[in-house]
């Protein structure tokens, strides 16, 4: 179905796209891991559109706790598996689902208010399309050729061939 | 088959990419937490918390409610007790917009020590809505015709007055002589003369005096009096506060209602000491609009912002009040002003300087009202240093030309345009308000107070701080000093607008500089 003209360098653009997923995850978290003030509650409670009941809901007290911390790890996760190229596969899947909160949270539809949104959007918008691009990672796993994968399947194969 | 350097090379890649964006984010992070705290200790500003009353013990406190209207119904809900018609109304709110919380936070609100067992009010719908509501097998509520009446009953040892103002100070020196409690709404008074006689009567009484400034108990406003005892704004030069209101309901339009007559309402009664009339509905209901029963902007709302910042600053009475208007955006036969601009000074006043000794001193605090307008021009405070924003939440700016600040802003560490400090202790309270009146109250820091992130009714914690006096003895927050220091005030705006002339306080005499051939009283309650 696809020709690939160049095959070598569509590895290397996965390998750059799989590792600015993982910076911009990895430093996402850090931040907020940094910053003891740091909370969810203003993203949640300032929920729009059609999921805006479940989102209010994960604001109360026994709630928010559980939304920053499952935030904060995942986004960690997330980043370390991308950035150094390891479980890169369930890196990509709970990047999706994140961003899929992040964007039902707050959905560039036309008929919902845009709140702290910079840009202007319709329907598609940048969670989107990191959501999108998650997806591609997950079909076209590099970790084999650029991560820790590589040291790791490597050690098989030798392990094996004793 | 065997590692080679490529292998390890793009194994190993990402470890150092990961380890330069977690130092980045880090680092980052810790800096610039590490700035924020070094202004904010350098700033030392310690956020109020509530302050403790002991509870109203033994038998209930009878309290007598003298008039039930707009206010007086307000009143009585901070007291525990809502009519039925209003738990009613508000229930269909809160079905209709889950935000609109009134009636859960009035259910969640303490329950206080106290019985309403009298009521007056010379209209009969609303003595009756009141009994009606209140008058249950828990809670025996009796209608007298007259507050002479109840004072004398026995059966009341407090009461609460919010009339119109003209009946202010002859209902509480009543009661005050009777030694009988009074929570009196603002303003205080109505003339000059009586705002003596008033003093006088609460001094002489063994009944505690509270006036309904409420606004006395926001949090907000007690952390502000730290940021400038601190000198954090330097010596603050100018005052600004506003009044923006664009409804009917903000000007005084209120509802007249149906069952109004003269069978209805004790006509003589309302009119009191103000000029014989006949029956009028537009004035009983809309009292406010005529300076025989009200006060105009000066008494109405200058007293509410006034007392704001006297709460914070404690400056007292100006030496001299210029003040302009008119009627411009209201020409319904009222004779008050609906536009008004008053300026205070205080020449002597200092907060505290980052400056020379003696360089700085003296303050203007400038009043600006239109009724005609809604934008919300802010309360600030101006100083040398910075600039507060005073409402529910207090903003501080660091001044460009700032003294104390000079090191802070070369340094880039402070920027002029951005705040320093910030106190929102209901930021993680969604408010829903209801109207546009409710609005421009709860903005300033009027109606509602935050202790531990829950809204509370400001009114409710101003009578229980009341009531509590009341029985276990202690200070209130707004007793007849201050009461005093507000009417005054008030007045002499209210007389600078209606004579086109600067008043003059002497301090040390305590009165109004006189002027010839002005009669002060007669001019206060001139109709112009």
């Amino acid at each position: 179905m696809v020709a690939i003209r160049n095959e070598k360098c569509l590895v290397n653009s996965m390998v750059l796209l799989r590792l600015f997923i993982g910076w911009h995850f990895l430093y996402e978290g850090i931040i907020k891991l940094y910053n003891p003030d740091w909370t969810s509650y203003g993203y949640l409670a300032s929920a729009q559109g059609p999921f805006r009941p479940f989102f209010i809901w994960m604001t109360n007290d026994s709630m928010i706790g559980m939304a920053d911390w499952g935030n904060k790890i995942a986004l960690v996760f997330v980043g370390l598996t991308l950035l150094l190229g390891i479980f890169e596969k369930w890196g990509a899947i709970v990047g999706a689902l994140l961003l899929a909160l992040y964007y039902l949270a707050h959905p560039s539809f036309p008929w919902v208010d845009q709140l702290n949104v910079e840009g202007s959007y319709w329907f598609v918008n940048k969670n989107l399309i990191e959501l999108v691009a998650c997806v591609v990672i997950y079909q076209m796993p590099t970790s084999r050729y650029f991560g820790l994968q590589r040291i790791f399947s490597k050690k098989e194969v030798m392990t094996h061939t004793k | 088959m065997k590692f080679t350097r490529r292998d390890a090379l793009k194994g190993l890649g990402g470890i150092p990419l990961m380890g330069a964006v977690w130092w980045a984010g880090a680092a980052n992070t810790v800096a610039e937490k590490k700035e924020r705290s070094a202004i904010l200790e350098q700033l030392n500003i310690q956020p109020s918390l509530p302050s403790a009353v002991p509870g109203i013990g033994g038998n209930p406190i009878r309290i007598g409610i003298i008039g039930f209207g707009i206010r007086g119904e307000q009143l009585c809900r901070a007291l525990g007790f809502a009519t039925n018609e209003w738990k009613e109304e508000m229930r269909l709110a809160a079905e209709e917009d889950p935000k609109h919380t009134a009636l859960a936070d009035f259910e969640a609100q303490d329950k206080l020590n106290v019985q309403l067992a009298g009521i007056c009010d010379i209209f009969d719908y609303q003595a009756n809505k009141a009994l009606n509501s209140f008058n249950t097998p828990d809670n025996k509520m009796e209608r007298f015709r007259t507050f002479q009446e109840m004072n004398r009953s026995g059966k009341v040892d407090a009461v609460v007055i919010a009339t119109p103002d003209h009946w202010h100070a002859p209902m509480a020196i009543d009661a005050l002589e009777n030694n009988i409690h009074v929570y009196l709404e603002k303003p205080m008074t109505h003339t000059v003369e009586e705002t003596y006689r008033l003093r006088e009567a609460a001094r002489n009484s063994k009944a505690v005096f509270q006036l309904g400034h409420q606004h006395r108990q926001t949090l907000s406003f007690q952390t502000a009096k730290d940021i400038i005892q601190k000198g954090t704004i330097g010596h603050v030069s100018l005052i600004q506060t506003n009044t923006n209101r664009n409804d009917d309901n903000g000007a005084w339009m209120y509802d007249i209602h149906p069952d109004a007559s003269p069978q209805t309402i004790d006509w003589d009664m309302f009119l009191g000491s103000a000029p014989k009339v006949p029956f009028n509905k537009n004035h009983f209901f809309r009292w406010r609009k005529w300076w025989s029963y009200g006060s105009g902007l000066s008494g109405d709302l200058l007293s509410h912002d006034y007392d704001r910042l006297n709460c914070v600053l404690n400056m007292g009475i100006p030496d001299s009040v210029m003040a302009s208007g008119g009627i411009y955006t209201h020409r319904d036969g009222r004779n008050v002003p609906d536009v008004l601009q008053v300026n205070m000074e205080y020449p002597n006043f200092n907060t505290g300087s980052s400056q020379p000794k003696g360089k700085e001193k003296g303050m203007t605090f400038v009043y600006s009202a239109t009724l005609g307008n809604g934008f919300n021009r802010p309360t600030i405070l101006m100083g040398h240093d910075g600039t507060l924003e005073l409402g529910n939440q207090l903003t501080i700016w660091p001044d460009g030309g700032s003294t104390r600040y000079t090191d802070m802003i070369e340094a880039k560490k402070m920027n002029p345009g951005v705040p320093i400090y910030q106190y929102n202790p209901g930021a993680s309270t969604p408010d829903g308000v209801a109207s546009a009146t409710s609005q421009y109250f709860a903005d300033k820091g009027l109606m509602w107070t935050y202790i531990n992130g829950a809204r509370v009714d400001s009114t409710f914690l101003h009578m229980r701080e009341w009531l509590s006096s009341a029985r276990n003895g202690g200070k209130v927050s707004c007793g007849i000093q201050e009461g005093f220091e507000e009417a005054i005030s008030s007045h002499m705006a209210g007389l600078s607008y209606k004579l086109g002339r600067r008043i003059e306080w002497d301090s040390e005499q305590e009165q109004l500089k006189p002027i010839e051939g002005i009669d002060f009283d007669e001019a206060l309650l001139a109709s112009m």
